[in-house]
């Protein structure tokens, strides 16, 4: 088991890597003079020229990437052309924020979506199923932009004034304005974990060995928490993993919408400022969080399953 | 229908009228079945597939499946009424079942220690009883999972678990499936201990009248969700009163070779398409006018308005002397690989113009992969396969159609083997235009009869037919091509033994009337007296007996050989015959 995780580690180095070079060579490529995007259109042609001496930017691509890498590498990823801060500096505590956001959204709707999906295979083919079963298509089907102006309209602007629409702090997130975001990224993710979870059980609950559990004249608890749940979270796992790592991505368009101060939202911002080294690390950190999850995941199904875990000793 | 030897049963397990019906068909898939089972005794219950059986047994524990439910009738378990809030506290405690495949029907998440833990009783039973079935009662055991066991040691864990609560009654059904005679023996050894020891009922489900007659005291005969014939085992199989008992015991293959096999025309129906009346009398020898209209009632053990007019008889069996002819087919030094592991090694094997060889041996021994290199399915093989003198390139791709053509290919399961969207007459055609050119008329039609099919089913697609009659199909696509070996891959291991019975009848029909050259794979030796003139045997992937099929299966040499004969239970005729 350790050597296939580090397998799966190393794999996951190798994949950021190739991805570093992606996001480098798409940042080079973006149209237009970063030095004249900083500047702006009445910068005189001796300034831009020592800017883009000071930001290396005639350099040949290669030992620019080098030297990029080589600062990633001592967590040190530039100076922000816009504000003039470190990147780790400016970065850091919108890091945090966002992974509140997602830890918060993925504690919530994890435990939930599978309870809602045993529930829901348990109660087959009844009134609950059918309901649940239309709920959750139709979220899945929702792009997450309508689901939070939907909250946005119902908890906020609408007659229930409860909570705020968009965030208007300056750095610090309180509850009240994590509520709506995570709530949002909940409803995005959630669906597809209960449709899955139902499936899964629904199999589990046919097996031989659940209806051997029942013969036994097991109490149905016994049988649904001991012989079924166990056999349905492997398969269940890669389900879960691949929502979670969605989130590393899917937060720019939430914290876009509700202007939270995390990683998605300097995205944007550095994009429209052309703020090279912030988009590059952000980029590159989103990817990390996808392998890191996915890498999670894997390990979970691989524990789930007691044939691979006899296996390795 | 209360005789007061019967109001007397209080111990032991009284079924009155049990009917479960399917949802939403209404359709009883069990139909007012009664049953007396006392303790320490063994019933067989026995019937073609789709009979019921396992609906019936599962209803001894008040268990329907999705799609049953129960429509009347109770079970009594010692007097006690298994129903409403006493059936969780009695399953497990009064009565256990036994499942027909204990690979999936352990929980494979969870160790041995707690799948035994939770049926009660506390560590020194749980190890109590692991001993009385032959299993280590060691921590190290405890500690596995149900994938660290052989097959036999998980059914062996699934007896365990069903006598832990010293039940009442114990079901047990098809418990040896896909197990071989050897681990089947020694289960079934252990299940008639165990039912002694612990003076329980025992419900013993299977379609094997081979085991019900070394194993039952008393046997239920099922037909179509009814029971049909119902007594003292020996009585039963000496003199069975029911024609469908009768000619079921006339399909069962004779391991001593001295009864010839007939099969049961026709199929079972299904609960819906039951006919009203007698359910068998469709392929009843025996039907009158009355039986199409009036279901018969059980009396005296038997439901049959012809009781007892219909009779067991023994086709005697004349052994041919086996003559010597050139070789149709001929392997030599056959070696084949998957990846890098090797399934067979150095095979050689001749099958004489106009005969049959069995191929012999248990799952795993590599028999399909050397049917299959010989047909050209599996080109990842050494040595040569000859055919009528002349060597054959080893990928199907290479032959020539002509060389194609002569050896033709019977799967082992009909229900996979047929394209679900075509018709008959596309699926029996499909290799003939190809390997034949021009397909000369009534090809379909003339293959079908000699299948015994009738051309009415051209135009069917395989759904639409039974397993026997898809078989059937696949015989006849196979003879359409105008082979002159035919290669069959455990073509009945899928079927029931009346429709068993009547394909190795057409197949050995076929080789006698048109000479045509057979290699008849199969796991059960029982079959290989009657169908082949000459054996193989088959064990990891070599060849370690061989000859005339008399010969070999009188004198075994290889203890393997021995060890098969002396562990397949023996459904032995002279009892019978009066
Ligand atoms: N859940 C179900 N819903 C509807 N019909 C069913 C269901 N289970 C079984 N049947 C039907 O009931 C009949 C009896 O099935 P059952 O499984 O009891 O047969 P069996 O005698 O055990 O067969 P086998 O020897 O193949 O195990 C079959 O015709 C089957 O198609
Ligand atoms: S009742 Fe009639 S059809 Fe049914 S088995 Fe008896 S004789 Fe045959
Ligand atoms: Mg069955």
């Amino acid at each position: 088991m350790v050597r296939l995780a580090v397998k799966r580690l190393v794999f996951g180095a190798l994949i950021l890597w190739a991805v570093s070079v992606v996001v480098f060579l798409a940042t080079a490529a973006l149209p237009g003079d970063t030095a004249q995007a900083i500047l702006g259109r009445e910068a005189t042609p001796e300034r831009l020229a020592a800017l883009r001496l000071e930001l290396h930017l005639d350099d040949p691509l290669v030992s620019q990437y080098f030297s990029w890498l080589g600062g990633l590498l001592t967590f040190d990823p530039g100076r922000s052309l816009v504000n003039g801060l470190p990147v780790a500096e400016f970065v850091g505590p919108r890091i945090v924020n966002s992974l509140v956001l997602m830890l918060t959204a993925a504690v919530v709707s994890t435990p939930l979506a599978m309870f809602l999906g045993t529930w829901s295979a348990v109660r087959r083919d009844r009134a609950a199923d059918h309901v649940t079963a239309v709920v959750t298509l139709v979220l899945a089907a929702l792009p997450e932009f309508v689901v939070g102006i939907t909250l946005v309209i119902v908890f906020a602007t609408g007659p229930l004034r409860l909570l705020p629409a968009v965030y208007v702090g300056t750095g610090q997130v309180t509850f009240v304005d994590l509520v709506l975001p995570a709530l949002t990224l909940v409803l995005a993710v959630g669906p597809y974990i209960v449709r899955m979870m139902r499936a899964t059980m629904i199999e589990v609950l046919e097996s031989e060995y659940v209806q051997q559990a029942r013969l036994k004249g097991l109490p149905e608890r016994t049988v649904l928490l001991r012989h079924a749940v166990p056999n349905a979270v492997g398969p269940v796992a890669q389900v879960v993993a691949l929502q979670l790592a969605w989130l590393a991505g899917g937060v720019v368009v939430v914290e876009f919408l509700f202007r939270y101060p995390g990683i998605g939202y300097a995205l944007v911002d550095a994009v429209n400022n052309r703020d090279l080294p912030v988009v590059q690390a952000l980029a590159l950190l989103i990817a990390a969080l996808y392998i890191v999850v996915n890498l999670l995941a894997d390990l979970v199904s691989l524990v789930a399953n007691p044939r691979v875990r006899t296996a390795i000793r | 229908m209360t005789t007061p030897e019967r109001t007397e049963v209080l111990t032991g397990v009284r079924v009155r009228g049990l009917t479960v019906a399917g949802v939403p068909s209404g359709a009883p898939i069990v139909d007012s079945v009664d049953l007396d089972v006392r303790p320490g005794e063994i019933l067989g219950l026995v019937g073609e597939s789709g009979s019921g059986k396992t609906t019936l047994g599962l209803a001894l524990l008040a268990y329907y499946k999705r799609g049953t439910q129960l429509a009347g009738g109770s079970v009594a378990i010692n007097g006690v009424d298994l129903a409403g809030a006493a059936v969780r506290r009695m399953r497990g405690d009064a009565v256990a079942y036994i499942p027909q495949s204990p690979a999936s029907a352990l929980n494979p998440a969870l160790r041995i220690r707690t799948q035994l833990g939770e049926c009660g009783g506390d560590d020194a039973r749980v190890r109590e009883v692991l001993r009385e079935v032959a299993l280590p009662d060691t921590d190290v055991f405890l500690r596995r999972y149900p994938h660290q066991l052989s097959g036999g040691q998980q059914q062996r864990v699934a007896i365990a678990m069903a006598f832990l609560g010293r039940p009442d009654l114990i079901v047990l059904d098809e418990p040896t499936t896909g197990l071989d005679v050897t681990t089947q023996k020694h289960v079934l050894e252990t299940v008639r201990k165990m039912c002694a020891t612990y003076s329980c009922a025992a419900v013993y489900i299977t379609h094997d009248m081979a085991v019900v007659a070394e194993l039952t005291d008393r046997i239920a005969v099922m037909y179509s969700g009814r029971v049909v014939e119902t007594g003292p085992a020996r009585t039963v199989l000496r003199s069975p009163q029911h024609p469908y008992t009768a000619r079921l015991l006339m399909a069962v293959p004779d391991l001593d070779g001295r009864r010839e096999i007939r099969g049961i025309p026709g199929h079972a129906p299904s609960p819906v398409r039951r006919p009203a009346g007698c359910a068998f009398a469709p392929r009843c020898p025996l039907v009158v006018d009355r039986c199409r209209d009036e279901v018969p009632a059980l009396e005296d053990g038997v439901r049959c308005f012809r009781a007892g007019v219909s009779r067991f008889e023994v086709v005697e069996r004349v052994e041919v002397p086996v003559v010597s002819a050139d070789a149709a087919l001929e392997v030599r030094g056959l070696s084949a690989w998957y990846g890098s592991h090797q399934v067979l090694e150095d095979i050689s094997l001749s099958v004489p113009r106009g005969q049959c060889v069995a191929l012999l041996g248990e799952s795993g021994s590599g028999k399909t992969t050397l049917a299959r290199a010989i047909a050209g399915l599996h080109p990842r093989h050494g040595g040569e396969v000859v055919l009528g003198g002349e060597s054959l390139p080893p990928s199907g791709l290479r032959r020539t159609p002509l060389q194609r053509r002569r050896i033709q290919y019977v799967f082992q399961n009909p229900y996979e083997s047929l394209n679900p969207r075509k018709t008959v007459r596309e699926l029996v055609l499909a290799p003939a235009r190809v390997l034949l050119g021009k397909v000369p008329d009534g090809l379909v039609e003339d293959a079908l009869s000699q299948a015994a099919l009738s051309p009415e089913l051209a135009s069917r697609y395989p759904d639409q037919l039974s397993g026997g009659e898809r078989q059937r199909v696949a015989i006849a696509r196979a003879l359409a091509a105008q082979p002159e070996v035919l290669v069959c891959d455990e073509v009945t291991s899928a079927l029931d033994v009346s429709v068993q019975a009547a394909i190795v009848e057409l197949i050995a029909g076929l080789r006698e009337r048109k000479g045509l050259t057979l290699l008849f794979v199969t796991h059960d030796i029982a079959l290989v007296r009657t169908v082949a003139q000459h054996v193989a045997v088959l064990e990891h992937g070599r060849i370690v007996e061989r000859g005339p099929v008399a010969e070999v299966l009188a004198a075994p040499e290889h203890p393997y050989t021995q060890a098969l004969m002396a562990d397949t239970p023996r459904f032995d005729t002279s009892r019978f015959s009066q």
